[in-house]
């Protein structure tokens, strides 16, 4: 049967209507159905389809006129409410993320103003042609792509040194700058450690302890697996070495690699040598000699290369400290009588104290029976403690107090407290007196202790504390400090301008290639643009060929 | 002739000179009157060059129509045998014209004189019809037979007084195309905006013409009831605008688009009136009530010029109605914009006197260049009316269909051998 519905002086666009009688025609029970204004030419192409009715013939051009052929009337009934239906607004369906998409480099690079880092996830047969145009246009190349000749690599690589910028892989799995996650990567914290690493997990397991320990990273820069091979010579790992030496964000520089070839290792090495930041080194299956040589600082394992470089660093919620040469001291006051036993050993071995009477560092061990004569132990007792600490905020040559927080069972109920309340005093007069001085602790605790282990790391933080997550670690920590007051002053080549600002200010970034790689920086606020890439001409070598002619 | 150190410095030539153009609507008059070669038999129609027998049915049944509109023979039995055996066939453009669908037009019928202001050349077209049994889907009859000639001698006429009375000799076409596109006109298949402000510029000039009292109604009645009388305007304003463009004579900028409903046709700037065809591409149809795929006449006409001038697809942005079937057609607005970002990709320019408020006033695209077209893939994307395989049916649906690639790739490969460049690889 014909049904029809007029609905008077309703106008909607006819391209909307047609769209709203496909939709309808789907639907059970209708066998053909039409949705149109009631115009004359209208009217005439209901006619010529069957679908006429009194009311259609009566309708007016400003009446939407809804008319179908239906197996019974409860179906006609339906239709009206079907149609307000689909006319009622609905967000699109296609849920766009809000990414900007190009489907050239000239215009995802329009898009942007200017683009500084290209992200790089495209066949690995197209990619030195692309890599080419981003060098082009001065910007910097993110390759998560394989299969990239060696020749490639090494062409690429060589050009963009000569430009100034930096050409991270090929076969780069990971990287973060300034926060923003390349390729693979994790969410870790922001912090002071930068990463070079020409492995891509090697560079997530270090990031993922760092994170664990309490650090943080400042950027991680991935090179390819091939960088540190004789042919490339380490290119980008050392462009990366003195970006990061120059880098006001990074204290700290890792490097995670297999091992170099031999003549790509002793220049890699010699470099991180005279850097102005210490340097852990991790080369996976390299036997270690030393710990330490210079300036670099060896692990044997990954988790080892993060722990050593957060005792550097510091951890993400430590203060920066700036010192003055004269100050070169550390003063340890102890209340535990092992941990001050370890405490002077590992400074006497990091410092190379044996049988130098030169140094004024001193580790105090307030539970010794020396200054509990008449007293409560120090544990119970802070007081014996925090009375001697004005001292060592006074004396203008000291650089770090360093001292052990002990809770459980028997303890203080709030070491922390006791602490922090003269750490700010003594912070206060020593800023006032145009100095600073590093105060770095470590905790002796569980989180089910009385004090609550992270509740008293968080009091000495806020006073200013640097919280290390052991005693060797803060011991250690300590003595980077001092250290880094020594440091080499040899002079690097300046950092090119374009590598500067990549790591200095907000990278603009086009996405080349895979999508989800762009997901994560859109989320962060980042400024990107997907470059929706296809092969230049779908791929006709003859057409790509006339293009270049007529180009 | 100027010469060019690039094709770049050629293209920048030739969107300058669309940018610059500045189409007027002059005149009405029989086709025979600007077209002289329309005093013999020839028919001219849409696309590329294409024998009688080749063309698809309502262009055929439109051909037979004209034969018998121009008394060339009395039956249509004898004016389909005259089509196949004696008259001559021409592409449009190939005479300065366009023409909508099959673009059937011979001398008697009365067109569109469209002049370019800054280059003082013109370009014609037959009007707009208005819907249902008309000759451009094919039907041809007593009734079709008078409509014509009332277009001819009462609306034609009308208008050709009337376009005396505006102060410049005619009526400019760029504000109209300028307001539209801010009103939701894409020009190809939304036309309404501009088919309103044209009958705002046109009613009070034709009520002073002294038409008598029955006429002037009639034409006012046809144009107020016509939303697309303004179609076949845009595309002559078109044509005027790219024969000027092409006159550069060098550069990869497309100045024409079309179709005969067998093949699809473009031609360059730098390689002159060549064409390059390819197979056409299928249909993405939205059809009226009863008509499917199977109903659907391939891709005719000459309206794909609309393209080619910038509007059409190109600008679904601009166009709230056009965006609910470019992309997936779920999309919305933002399918839209991607959809006229994409197109952006294979233009040369902006138009700056033509901004578009819903994209950031970022101006109609000006001078598809094949290169582009070639090296992303991204094919022009036009929208367009469709119409019944059948002649004398007429218009089924509104669809979209992409330019077909291989004409750009063949005009790729022709710049390049007219530079004297071998294909390598």
């Amino acid at each position: 049967m014909l049904y029809s519905i007029i609905k008077s002086n309703t106008y909607q666009d006819s391209l909307r209507l047609m769209q709203l009688s496909n939709a309808l025609n789907g639907t059970a029970g209708i066998n053909q159905v039409s949705v149109m204004m009631g115009s004359p030419t209208n009217k005439e192409i209901l006619r010529s389809a069957g679908l006429d009715t009194p009311e259609v013939d009566g309708a007016k051009p400003t009446d939407l006129v809804i008319v179908a052929d239906v197996a019974d009337a409860a179906v006609g009934e339906s239709l009206l409410a079907k149609v307000d239906d689909f006319l009622r607004y609905r967000a699109p369906v296609s849920g766009r993320s809000g990414l900007r998409s190009a489907r050239s480099l000239e215009r995802a690079v329009g898009m942007l103003g200017q683009a500084d880092l290209a992200l790089v996830s495209i066949p690995g047969q197209y990619v030195a042609s692309e890599v080419h145009r981003l060098l082009d246009r001065n910007i910097h190349a993110f390759i998560f792509s394989d299969n990239v000749s060696i020749s490639d690599e090494v062409a690429l690589k060589r050009r963009a040194r000569e430009s100034g910028l930096l050409v991270m892989g090929p076969d780069c799995g990971t990287g973060r700058i300034r926060g923003l996650p390349l390729g693979f990567a994790n969410v870790v914290h922001d912090g002071s450690i930068g990463l070079v690493g020409a492995s891509g997990t090697g560079l997530q397991e270090v990031m993922v302890h760092i994170d664990r320990l309490g650090g943080g990273v400042s950027h991680a820069i991935g090179l390819g697996g091939r960088d540190l091979s004789p042919e490339v010579g380490g290119i980008t790992c050392l462009q990366a070495f003195r970006a990061l030496a120059a880098d006001a964000a990074t204290d700290v520089v890792v490097l995670v690699s297999k091992p170099p070839a031999a003549s790509v290792r002793d220049e890699v090495i010699g470099v991180a040598d005279e850097l102005s930041k210490p340097v852990v080194a991790i080369l996976l299956g390299e036997r270690v000699e030393a710990e330490v040589e210079g300036n670099v600082h060896y692990a044997r394992t990954l988790e080892e290369a993060a722990r050593v470089a957060v005792e550097l660093a510091g951890t993400r919620s430590s203060r920066p400290v700036a010192l003055c040469p004269e100050q070169r001291w550390i003063k340890a006051l102890y209340t535990g009588g092992t941990l001050a036993s370890e405490a002077a050993m590992l400074l006497g071995d990091s410092l190379g104290l044996t049988g130098n009477t030169e140094h004024r560092h001193e580790v105090i061990d307030l539970g010794d029976d020396v200054y509990t004569r008449g007293r409560p132990h120090p544990m119970i007792d802070p007081s014996l403690r925090t009375e001697r600490m004005a001292a060592v905020f006074d004396d203008p040559e000291n650089a770090v107090l360093l001292l052990d927080v002990v809770l459980g069972h028997g303890a203080d109920p709030d070491p922390a407290g006791a602490l922090a309340a003269v750490i700010v005093d003594g912070l206060a007069r020593v800023h006032a007196d145009g100095r600073d001085l590093a105060v770095v602790a470590s905790v002796c605790g569980t989180e089910e202790d009385p004090q609550c282990s992270s509740a008293q790391t968080l009091i000495l933080e806020q006073a200013g504390v640097a919280v290390l997550p052991s005693n060797a670690a803060a011991v250690r920590h300590a003595a980077a400090i001092v250290r880094r007051r020594d440091a080499s002053t040899v002079s690097m080549p300046a950092t090119p301008e374009p590598i500067r600002r990549l790591l200095s200010e907000s990278p603009r970034i086009v996405n080349i290639g895979l999508r989800e790689f762009a997901d994560p920086l859109l989320r962060l606020g980042a400024q990107v643009v997907h470059y929706d890439w296809r092969p230049v001409a779908g791929g006709d070598p003859k057409l790509q060929a006339l293009l270049d002619a007529l180009s | 002739m100027a010469t060019y150190s690039s094709i770049d410095q050629a293209n920048a030539a030739v969107a300058q000179r669309i940018i610059d153009a500045q189409p007027r609507l002059v005149d009405v008059v029989p086709a025979k009157t600007v077209i002289p070669a329309l005093e013999g038999r020839l028919i001219l129609h849409a696309g590329p060059p294409i024998a009688f027998e080749d063309m698809p049915d309502p262009v055929q049944g439109a051909a037979i129509g004209a034969t018998l509109f121009e008394g060339w023979a009395q039956d249509e039995e004898s004016a389909r045998r005259m089509c196949s055996e004696e008259i001559q066939f021409a592409p449009n453009n190939d005479f300065r014209a366009v023409g909508a669908m099959g673009g059937i037009l011979t001398g008697s019928i009365p067109v569109f004189v469209v002049d370019n202001a800054t280059d003082g050349n013109r370009a014609y077209t037959s009007m707009h019809e208005g819907e249902g049994k008309v000759l451009r889907f094919g039907v041809y009859d007593q009734a079709v037979g008078d409509h014509l000639v009332w277009m001819r001698d009462v609306l034609g006429a009308g208008l050709s007084e009337a376009l005396k009375l505006f102060p410049d000799g005619g009526l400019a076409v760029n504000p109209i195309l300028a307001q539209a596109v801010t009103m939701g006109d894409d020009f190809h298949v939304r036309i309404t905006a501009a088919s309103s402000l044209m009958f705002r510029e046109l009613a009070p000039k034709l009520v002073r013409v002294g038409m008598p009292q029955e006429q002037i109604e009639s034409v006012l009645d046809f144009l107020a009831g016509n939303v697309n009388f303004f179609l076949t305007l845009g595309m002559a304003s078109g044509k005027a605008t790219l024969d000027a463009a092409a006159t550069v004579n060098a550069g990869s900028v497309v100045t024409c688009m079309t179709r005969n409903g067998r093949e699809f046709a473009i031609r360059v700037s730098g390689l002159g009136d060549r064409w390059f065809t390819g197979p056409e591409e299928e249909l993405d149809t939205l059809y009226f009530p009863g008509f499917t795929d199977a109903d659907a006449c391939p891709d005719t006409g000459d309206s794909a010029i609309v393209e080619a001038y910038g509007f059409g697809g190109l600008v679904s942005v601009a166009a709230p109605a056009v965006q609910q079937m470019v992309g997936t057609g779920e999309g919305g607005f933002a399918e839209a914009l991607a959809t006229s970002e994409e197109q952006a990709e294979i233009v040369v320019t902006h138009n700056p006197n033509m901004p578009i408020p819903n994209w950031d006033f970022k101006g109609v695209p000006v001078g598809i260049d094949i290169r582009k077209v070639v090296s992303t893939g991204i094919a022009p994307l036009i929208t367009t009316a469709v119409m019944h395989k059948e002649a004398g049916i007429g218009m089924v649906g509104i669809g979209k269909v992409r330019a077909s690639m291989p004409c750009f790739t063949s005009a790729l490969e022709a710049l390049a051998d007219a530079r004297g460049i071998t294909p390598t690889a």
